[in-house]
């Protein structure tokens, strides 16, 4: 069974992938990787106490997103929203574990509803006004393909408009070294259930559990393979070199997915 | 929505294992909660908690994502046949043809939460063969899942809040519309740790004896552990099972931990679950609310609710019951649900005594036998993520 879906616009945020435009050469294999650090911007669209409590995690889902979207030309508050990550706010949640394994337990309440998964949903709703349905999904190193797979069903079944957004970044140390991450690195696209004027490639979605597609790139598909987020990276390169072919997605955590790619 | 059949259903939470022990609890007001202390949690608070936890280990090919939460959702598989009857869904549909999606909050942190207290005090190091992506990670309890039962279609965790497991349903219901998949396992599992206990106590949100929702001194939430499982399928035409009629999913837009005031994203939630099982407000005979006895939230769910519904269908929470179960609050009630349709009952509101004047409509304090045809159920969470469901007598 496939579901066919149509990409109106893509975004990429991480280390010397900054922006769809920026990371075209280095996607399409026309420019060697060349990773260089990385650190989301704050989000201009929040309110002033909610930019200041968003950390890293929460920044990079929502500019990816928002790139996606302004590059498909289309209103954030009239998207559905998929979030999809391994790891979550990798930062908050080890604060907390910190404060938890001293005496006087103290966790700060923002930190605490700061670490759900789906904190980045919630401040993407705060800052675009949106009240259109957002689900935060997590399937370990299969994370993308499981979220592609939801957002293509969404948009196939819903016949609306829906934005995956993929990202994950390094834990703090002790848990970098039990679940080593590189980035952060966050991917984003704009999928709709028919072709529109802004339609560049369609995409057919199938779960699958292949070998995943690697990239020619040694740092880049090392980066694919040190963030789960990353595991969407040859899909990118395909839609950035316009290439035509099927694109096997990780399996490794049990939902893998296969994508023909069609440049339209 | 085209109808779906709940075809099987199975739950653990602090009331009882199994459906005629979570019926028999509802029928006579028996509560989960205690003021015994958790692990070594020193709050003034009650829980929901299941003892027997404490106990359980997983063992053979799946001691890796031995963790209180697997755990948990390893005793609800056990309870009225569930593994049982998946084994049969992969036989009629083939592995590949049945998805698995399901919610939690906090997977199996207290994992780590232990692992952090037992670092290495030279190099903070955490224990080598810490098994992170089993216990800890998110998407633990679906890959538990997966290799118990031999699902091989697409299997993932929601993790919204306390949304988690109710907004499940609508992910596989989306899958199945769709036709990835013919039948999916929907459900979730939420276990006790130190992260949520803390957590909320920072918010002042934990009250210091059992819930009490929509009472008029009401003084915040008890958190309670729960799993529960559904086989979700097309309808067969002799079907006697409950159906999922609709869901409905919106968000706040306004805040990561508070409620908008007028409960303006519930309304929604629930306005899109009618308009999806397409059946009107006069048709809900019952309301399971999220009802969680925090100050403001019932508030706005009550304004929320009478605003839509008006007097008529009785209302109330079960969390007086089972506690609040995070991400399984869902799918515990949505089995409540289910269970109240069967059995021709009105959950009560447990705990409660005196409904806050300012509140409207018909409170159901005690359970009674009534015909109930289809029901409501609320589960709103942080992030401002709300999910309503309706299900209905096929």
């Amino acid at each position: 069974m496939t579901l066919q879906v149509f990409v109106e616009g893509a975004g990429i945020s991480g280390p010397g992938l900054e922006g769809w435009e920026a990371s075209r050469a280095v996607l399409k294999g026309d420019a060697a990787y060349r990773p260089a650090p990385f650190e989301p911007p704050p989000i201009a669209l929040l309110p002033p106490a909610e930019r200041r409590r968003a950390g890293v995690a929460i920044r990079l889902a929502i500019a990816t997103g928002l790139e996606a979207l302004t590059r498909a030309g289309r209103a954030p508050a009239t998207m559905a929203m998929v979030f999809t990550s391994s790891s979550g706010d990798t930062a908050t949640v080890t604060d907390i574990l910190t404060v938890l394994a001293t005496d006087r337990r103290e966790v700060s309440p923002t930190r605490f509803h700061n670490s759900v998964h789906n904190a980045p949903a919630g401040y993407w709703a705060v800052a675009t006004g949106s009240c259109e349905p957002s689900t935060s999904l997590c399937a370990f190193d299969s994370s993308f393909s499981a979220g592609l797979l939801d957002a293509a069903a969404q948009a196939v079944v819903d016949e609306r408009p829906v934005t995956l957004v993929a990202y994950d970044l390094p834990y703090p140390e002790p848990l970098n070294t039990i679940r080593p991450i590189a980035g952060p690195v966050a991917l984003a696209l704009v999928l709709t259930p028919w072709p529109t004027e802004r339609t560049s490639v369609r995409l057919t979605v199938s779960p699958a559990s292949h070998a995943a597609t690697t990239l020619p790139d040694h740092e880049l598909e090392r980066l694919r393979l040190s963030n789960p987020a990353a595991r969407g990276l040859p899909l990118l390169a395909a839609m950035a070199a316009a290439r035509a072919g099927a694109v096997h997605l990780e399996s490794a955590a049990g939902t893998g997915a296969t994508v023909m790619v069609e440049p339209l | 929505m085209r109808p779906l059949a709940i075809s099987h259903m199975c739950i653990a939470s602090s009331v009882g294992f199994g459906l005629d022990a979570t019926l028999a609890a509802l029928r006579t007001g028996q509560s989960g909660l205690s003021p015994r202390p958790f692990e070594t949690v020193t709050l003034p608070t009650w829980t929901g908690e299941i003892q027997a936890l404490d106990n359980i280990r997983l063992h053979g090919e799946h001691a890796a994502f031995d963790c209180r939460n697997n755990r948990l959702a390893e005793v609800a598989l056990g309870q009225d046949g569930f593994a049982e009857a998946t084994r049969a869904a992969i036989e009629r549909h083939g592995a590949a043809r049945v998805a698995l999606v399901v919610g939690t909050s906090t997977s199996g942190i207290l994992q780590t939460e232990q692992a952090f207290r037992a670092r290495d005090p030279a190099t903070g190091a955490l224990p080598a063969d810490f098994p992170y992506e089993q216990t800890h990670n998110t998407g633990s309890l679906a890959a538990y899942l997966r290799a118990r039962l031999g699902v091989e279609g697409p299997a993932f965790v929601i993790s919204c809040a306390c949304a988690s497991s109710a907004k499940a349903f609508g992910n596989a219901a989306r899958m199945i519309a769709s036709g990835l998949c013919d039948a999916a396992v929907v459900g979730g599992a939420d276990s006790l740790c130190l992260t949520t206990l803390y957590g909320f106590h920072s918010l002042a949100l934990n009250a210091p004896g059992p819930c009490r929702p929509f009472d008029v001194a009401r003084d915040g939430i008890s958190i309670g552990e729960a799993a529960g499982f559904v086989l979700l399928e097309r309808p067969s035409s002799r079907d006697t099972a409950v159906h999922l009629l609709g869901y409905g999913e919106s968000n706040d837009a306004h805040h990561m931990s508070s409620p908008h005031p007028e409960g303006a994203g519930a309304r929604l939630a629930m306005e899109r679950a009618l308009s999806s099982a397409g059946v009107g407000a006069e048709q809900i005979d019952y309301i399971n609310m999220h009802g969680t006895a925090t100050k403001v939230g019932d508030i706005a769910e009550d304004l929320a609710v009478f605003n839509l519904f008006g007097d008529r269908p009785a209302r109330g929470s079960t969390k007086g019951h089972t506690g609040h179960t995070l991400g399984a609050a869902g799918i515990v009630e949505a089995i409540v649900s289910a269970l109240a349709i069967e059995h021709g009952l009105l959950p009560g509101t447990p705990h409660t005594e005196t409904i806050d004047p300012a509140f409207h409509g018909r409170y159901q304090l005690a359970a009674e036998p009534a015909r109930v045809d289809r029901v409501l159920s609320n589960s709103f969470g942080f992030g401002g993520s709300n999910c309503s469901l309706v299900f209905g007598a096929p």
